[in-house]
């Protein structure tokens, strides 16, 4: 195929496995930001979305309606998670929640080995969306992640409607930059952090609904993401939606151009041997040398939510 | 200092390692000789993050890297036929100190939530690398001998077994003089206030750089004899998983105690070969589901067990 159409294509593919990442840093990094708690579960609750998802689908066939049911379902499992495991961490430091979110993950894996059994579940794409588009001429383009590209920014820009512009999202960011004073001034922040991790859960599971039919859905799903969602808001900066926004379609374009297209530049330069060892060992270790880069020049991350 | 009941219990501790490969033959359960060799080992790679860890306050959540490191330090000069021990053992130093400097260089530029996230993706990093290395086996893994060290035999497993015992008690040594140095001092004191430290005019950065370079050579150590115990080498060496599951034997054991790391290693792999059994007894096929009990097990254990194993043995008047 030629170079540059190559390219198109898997910029595009980048850009929707950004979307995948955005909406579970957007929770993760809110979560991170206001509660000052490392949740490494998080990757639980998108797998456990796309379990959901994936089961309402078995049932009724109907996608839109998986994806509707995710919702309440992440709604109400994220509260919960969040009101019986969590609550009791948030003043405890850092590595207290480190290894307390990482027994949640051993559990969460097996129960849902328990209960839906350790294959992958199976979870084709919807028949509706399952054509091509032509977005250029003669580039036919799958729907079903054209949809994915679209939601995503929809679900971006809705976000940024409710952080920005709504009483809500005030507190958020206000919780962000400074949680004890949101807290003097007489917020009811214990309803406000399980309204923000339910809202977190939402999207991770959101995320896991319209992962399914691309990625497997099986436990343990959720880990790589979850460590590629922390070089996001590491990148984009703890606490700002902005910046995961931002940093996830990078980190999804870096991510996936880069396994594409590295190995056939390295072709051109040296010998296909060498290429075929070194292009993929590159390629997945180069998100983190851009992480790395990014902090050595801004160490808080691009954006920051306490610097502005 | 050493209280009179941890001083007994170590040195039950230690007549008990020492006894570990006559009694098991006697019994003729030699399965256990190996278990307690990866309790050493791992309990080398506890000592190891519990000095950036506990006395250091660098929540390093990578620690597995250089186990990984060091056990490849084993494998890959074994792949091209080079089983010389003192070879792989100063790479598996050298590969380790340089890793951890790099690595160093750029997360102890932060702290707090980016550390953590730091460090682990750092050693993502090295897992996805282990895993595109077609050549060493890649995601299979790969196998290996064992070294040729000081003339013994390796593959003698009482020999190994007494090896590893050795290279634990120097660990152990090395550690409690380092705390107990003037940069152990230093250390200690950057976690309790860095920017006091700063002021009365030392270069914190480098004071944590250098312990975070020797904690990373001494778990590869770590590694190096794990890449021998199993004789075969996977990048799940590597895994996330692992650098966590060093972090709560730290904790098990009590962090910031040096030899409580040898009862966090003890407690926690005893825990993880009899959970399985202990399940398996109340119904078969149960076994397999450990982490569903192992995994709320530790959110108790984060969130009562203060002071770890140690502490407990430490007189409460402290």
């Amino acid at each position: 195929m030629d170079l540059s159409l190559l390219l198109f294509e898997q910029t595009l593919n980048g850009i929707q496995f950004g979307v995948f990442l955005f909406l579970i840093a957007a929770g993760l990094t809110l979560v991170f930001g206001i509660m000052n708690l490392v949740n490494l579960a998080h990757g639980a609750l998108y797998m456990m979305g796309a379990y959901v998802g994936a089961t309402v689908f078995g049932w009724s066939g109907s996608f839109l309606l998986a994806a509707v049911a995710v919702v309440p379902a992440m709604m109400i499992f994220g509260a919960l998670v969040e009101r019986v495991a969590l609550r009791t961490l948030y003043e405890r430091d850092h590595m207290d929640q480190v290894l307390a979110t990482f027994g949640l993950i051993l559990f969460f894996n097996e129960l849902v080995r328990i209960v839906w059994g350790p294959e992958s579940q199976p979870m084709p794409i919807p028949e509706a969306l399952s054509g091509h588009i032509e977005i250029l001429s003669g580039v036919p383009y799958p729907t079903f992640r054209i949809v994915i590209i679209g939601v995503g920014l929809a679900v971006a820009a809705a976000l940024y409607v409710l952080i920005s512009r709504t009483r809500l999202g005030m507190l958020i960011r206000a919780g962000a930059s400074n949680r004890p004073m949101v807290g003097a001034l007489g917020v009811n922040i214990r309803l406000l952090f399980t309204l923000v991790f339910g809202l977190g859960a939402v999207l991770a599971g959101l995320s896991g609904v319209m992962a399914g039919p691309l990625l497997a859905v099986e436990p343990g799903m959720g880990e790589d993401m979850l460590v590629l969602s922390f070089v996001v808001i590491v990148i984009g900066g703890i606490g700002s939606i902005r910046g995961a926004l931002v940093a996830s379609i990078l980190v999804g374009i870096v991510e996936t151009v880069g396994r594409s297209i590295l190995p056939v530049m390295l072709e051109a330069v040296v010998s296909n041997e060498a290429a075929q060892t070194a292009g993929p060992a590159l390629a997945s270790m180069l998100i983190y040398v851009v992480m790395a880069a990014v902090l050595f020049f801004r160490p808080e991350g691009l954006f920051s939510a306490r610097t502005g | 200092m050493l209280s009179k009941v941890q001083i007994t219990a170590l040195l039950f501790l230690g007549v008990g390692l020492l006894v570990v490969p006559p009694v098991t033959s006697w019994l003729d359960a030699p399965f256990y000789v190996s278990l307690f060799a990866r309790i050493m080992i791992f309990a080398i790679a506890v000592v190891s993050l519990d000095l950036i860890l506990g006395y250091g306050g660098m929540v390093s959540f990578g620690h597995a890297a250089y186990l990984g490191i060091g056990a490849y330090a084993v494998a890959i000069p074994s792949y091209y036929g080079i089983d010389n021990g003192y070879l792989q053992l100063a790479l598996a130093l050298g590969g380790s100190a340089l890793v951890a400097f790099v690595i160093g260089l750029v997360s102890l530029r932060t702290s707090g939530l980016y550390f953590i996230m730091i460090t682990l993706a750092f050693t993502q990093m090295l897992f996805f690398l282990g895993i595109s290395l077609e050549e060493y086996g890649g995601d299979d893994g790969i196998n290996t001998n064992r070294s040729e060290l000081l003339g013994l035999d390796l593959y003698d497993e009482t020999t190994f077994y007494y090896l590893i015992f050795g290279f634990l008690v120097f660990c152990l040594a090395v550690s409690y003089r380092l705390v107990h140095s003037r940069f152990g001092r230093v250390i200690r004191g950057i976690h309790a206030n860095e920017a006091r430290m700063q002021a009365i005019g030392y270069p914190t950065f480098r004071y944590k750089l250098a312990a975070f370079v020797i904690a990373g050579a001494m778990c590869g150590i770590a590694g190096f004899l794990l890449g021998n115990l199993t004789e075969f080498i996977t990048p799940e060496y590597m895994s996330w998983f692992r650098s966590g599951e060093i972090m709560i034997m730290v904790l098990m054991g009590g962090m910031g105690t040096i030899f409580g790391s040898v009862f966090g290693a003890l407690a926690y792999i005893s825990l993880e070969e009899f959970i399985p059994d202990f399940l398996d007894w109340f119904g078969d096929g149960l076994g397999q589901h450990w982490p569903i009990v192992l995994g709320p097990l530790l959110v108790v254990l984060v969130l009562f067990a203060k002071g770890g194993l140690w502490g407990l043995l430490s007189r409460r008047d402290k």
